[in-house]
């Protein structure tokens, strides 16, 4: 069990980093838990502010609860909130028969790359973790793009004692990582700690739930009872099966992620 | 800070190819620790792609690195036994990617460096266990990986495990544990292996858990370098993580290096559920100050006891990861803890291979993956500490244009107030280290040295021969072999210094210049003793000490509940 104090320090510290170091700096918010208590992680750094706007890049194939619980609490927090969409890509069609990759580069990567121009960020903060998949595992904690977005992991910097990356060349931005140490099980601890507010789409109803959120046609609900946090904790202990297993996306090719990723998604 | 411990972070470090990967993918599969359905897939894929399954492939993640077996970028996963939890770092053992190693070990706790039994040591062990030294690791295991391929044969084992601890010797390092180790055949994991039956040590997983943790420095020196101020709202907050010792509302401070003094009038917090009036060592904080002057980024706040080096000149063992040479003159950004400053490379004492630990005393610049002592200059005063004392104030990294390009720790402050005690007697001068006073603080569990304000010796002075943890004689020579002078001390007063080479045992004891006592009976053994020290090179010094000299002559370690203030 990791301390959850620790964890909660650290991602105050990169928050910090990120908001004195990198200059236009928005947050991407997928109204799921790791970003809800990211949300919650900037409001302990900046004492009860979040200084920056909140992304979310909306694919119109979101689960509908996801979008009315998004514009409750941006209404009840008063949250600066992009939301933003391909609608070039959605007026031609695109939806997931195309192809899940397709579907995922177009909606999320490039819906993604039309924000990051439009609003000139310098910096992005994600909320991805290491024990999510393999290619996630290999993150730095600020993560340089280059001007076309891609990643390109063979060629990582150096990054240690806490000292980011922070020198970039203008129109590269930087994929900043907050919750990069943190486990699934940790997040669901830190919220039932905090009493965090959290979708009720991860709470079992009729015998299944939500382990992982994304959009409606290629998210998977998990068998499940359990109906509390206590009751998602203890599940969490006691399974096996990884996380993303419910995301359809993830089974296209055995390196979905990484190629996915390479490219620019988060 | 509670409520479970942080897990132990370990790194697994060694040669490309001799098998850090598949002792980390043997391990996860024994102790159950994949998740379901892992093995299948990675099995399919090894299968698709025509090769047999190695446990190597549960950890490397990325295409190439399948593709390619070999790791290049860092796996950081989580891992539990019944003991704890640990994260553990798989670095690649490619020399080309030794920056990403250096990344994945810099904040290890403890090192396992894996050494491929039918191989044995390789250039890259070496250079793994060099820069674990340089990062301040101080356990480490030798996990001899590939028992099968040699037949299990125990002098085999007994041959590189004593090879390795030699090089290791010379670093001022010895291992914990050395394991005969197969990651293919599963021996000696979780039980001890019936093929080694002579082997009585610990198995793989013993070893782990036996490790020590990492404690907090929350009785250490209050350091707390300032990260950000804000103003969101009337709180005026100073914003920074605590990264040693502990600070409370209403303690007097003092905010470095300009040295002002105040006061914290409250800690700040979001949420009334969180307040509190005590922080410690990890903690991300925000106080709120009684005077307010213009606070920036990177001053380091202190109590007015313990404060950190005020200098703007230092020394360091710095590690160089940058593509293009570091030479003398040159100026890069240096960044530590949150303070980023220019700096210049004053002075390159010489340059050491990795590999070999060879010395060039003549080298001039340092290339890809060498290490060096440098002297780093800086305009502007700098608040830190050394390395031994503070870990987060007394390490930093070099940026070269957009990259971080290096790193180091600092080894000594060479601002002239900061020179150590001395004798001195026209040209001929000496430093003097045996007034340094040495305890083991029962607290930290370490042994630490202080000093006094440092003084200059000549001719007829007397000296302070009794101290808290020394009693030296009134009689007696000390050789400082470095700056090649000797001393000689009559009734407690100098009363000759003069060059090496005029020196001549006279059967009187001989300190070198720490008050060490050389170990030597006659003039022949003294001849000895001090060509091999003048022959010597820096990886000599560890075995050359312990064959000359003894500590406990004239010092002793006392214990102490604290750090001592002389």
């Amino acid at each position: 069990m990791q301390d959850l104090d620790f964890l909660e320090a650290q991602s105050v510290y990169i928050l910090r980093e990120a908001y004195k170091l990198l200059g236009r700096l928005g947050m991407l918010w997928s109204i799921g838990k790791d970003s809800t208590v990211m949300l919650w992680l900037a409001q302990k750094a900046f004492f009860g502010h979040c200084p920056f706007p909140l992304i979310h890049v909306d694919t119109s194939y979101k689960i509908p609860e996801m979008i009315t619980y998004r514009d409750k609490v941006a209404a009840e927090l008063g949250l600066d909130l992009i939301v933003h969409g391909n609608r070039e890509a959605l007026a031609t069609g695109m939806g997931p028969q195309a192809g899940r990759l397709e579907c995922c580069k177009a909606l999320k990567t490039e819906a993604l790359q039309q924000v990051v121009r439009k609003y000139a960020f310098d910096g992005l903060i994600v909320g991805a973790r290491r024990d999510e998949e393999g290619s996630r595992s290999k993150e730095r904690v600020f993560s340089e793009r280059n001007a076309a977005d891609e990643w390109d992991y063979t060629r990582q910097p150096p990054e240690l004692w806490d000292q980011f990356k922070t020198d970039f060349p203008k129109g590269h931005h930087i994929r900043v990582h907050p919750i990069l140490h943190w486990n699934e099980i940790d997040v669901w601890r830190y919220i039932r700690r905090e009493g965090i507010p959290i979708i009720g789409l991860y709470f079992a109803r009729d015998g299944e739930r939500y382990r992982s959120l994304g959009c409606a046609p290629c998210t998977g609900k998990i068998k499940s009872e359990a109906a509390s946090l206590d009751a998602i904790i203890a599940e969490l202990e006691a399974t096996t099966v990884s996380e993303r297993a419910g995301r359809a996306q993830d089974q296209e090719d055995p390196h979905a992620m990484q190629k996915l990723r390479k490219a620019g998604y988060m | 800070m509670g409520k479970g411990a942080d897990p132990l972070k370990l790194v697994v470090a060694g040669h490309v190819d001799h098998g850090k990967s598949s002792v980390i993918g043997r391990l996860l599969h024994d102790t159950h620790s994949l998740p379901q359905g892992t093995v299948d897939r990675v099995k399919r894929i090894a299968r698709e792609t025509g090769k047999d399954f190695e446990f190597a492939y549960l950890l490397d993640a990325l295409e190439e690195e399948q593709k390619q077996g070999v790791t290049i970028d860092i796996t950081r996963l989580q891992f539990r036994t019944q003991k704890r939890e640990y994260i553990i770092i798989d670095a690649p053992g490619h020399k080309e990617f030794l920056k990403n190693m250096v990344s994945g070990a810099a904040d290890a706790e403890a090192a396992f460096l894996v050494i491929d039994a039918a191989r044995g040591v390789e250039e890259q062990s070496k250079r793994h266990a060099c820069m674990l030294s340089l990062l301040g690791i101080r356990q480490i295991c030798l996990i001899v990986n590939k028992m099968d391929l040699i037949a299990y044969d125990e002098a085999r084992f007994t041959a590189i495990k004593e090879g390795m601890n030699a090089f290791l010797a010379s670093l001022g390092l010895m291992a914990r544990d050395a394991i005969p180790f197969s990651a293919l055949r599963g021996d000696n994991v979780l039980e001890p292996s019936p093929l080694m039956p002579w082997h009585k040590g610990h198995t793989l997983i013993q070893t782990l858990d036996d490790l020590e943790a990492a404690r907090r420095p929350d009785q250490a020196a209050l350091r707390f370098p300032v990260q950000d101020v804000y103003k969101f709202d009337e709180r005026r907050i100073i914003a920074g993580r605590i990264e040693s010792g502990t600070l409370r509302a209403g303690d007097e401070i003092v905010i470095h290096p300009g040295g002002k003094k105040t006061r914290v009038r409250s800690l700040a917090f979001w949420r009334t559920e969180d307040e509190k009036t005590e922080v410690r060592a990890g903690e991300s904080v925000g106080i709120i100050v009684e005077d307010e002057f213009f606070n920036q980024r990177g001053e380091v706040i202190s109590h007015a006891e313990r404060p950190p080096l005020i200098t703007r000149s230092f020394r360091a063992s710095v590690f160089w990861l940058g593509k293009k040479p570091l030479r003398r003159g040159n100026r890069y950004k240096l960044k530590i803890a949150t303070r980023a400053v220019e700096v210049v490379v004053e002075e390159i004492f010489g340059v050491i291979d990795s590999s070999t630990l060879a010395l060039d005393n003549r080298a001039q610049e340092l290339s890809l993956n060498d290490v060096a002592e440098v002297e780093l200059g800086s305009q502007e005063a700098l608040a830190l500490d050394l390395f031994a004392d503070c870990r987060a104030l007394g390490r930093f990294v070099l940026v070269e244009g957009y990259d971080v390009a290096g790193g180091g720790v600092i080894t000594a402050d060479l601002s002239e107030e900061a020179a150590p005690d001395g004798f001195a007697h026209g040209e001929l001068k000496a430093r003097c280290e045996i007034f340094e006073e040495y305890h083991y603080n029962v607290k930290e569990k370490e042994i630490k040295k202080s000093r006094r304000a440092p003084e200059v010796y000549t001719l007829g002075d007397a000296l302070p021969l009794s101290g808290k943890s020394y009693a030296y004689p009134d009689f007696f020579d000390i050789v400082v072999m470095r700056d090649r002078i000797a001393v000689s001390v009559r009734e407690g007063k100098v009363t000759d210094i003069i060059p090496l080479e005029e020196y001549r045992y006279g059967g009187l004891p001989v300190l070198n210049g720490r008050g060490f006592a050389f170990l030597v009976r006659s003039g022949a053994d003294w001849e000895r003793c001090r060509e091999e020290f003048t022959d010597a090179r820096p990886k000599d010094e560890a075995a050359l000490s312990a064959r000359w000299l003894h500590f406990g002559a004239f010092r002793s370690i006392p214990f102490a509940d604290g750090d001592w203030e002389i």
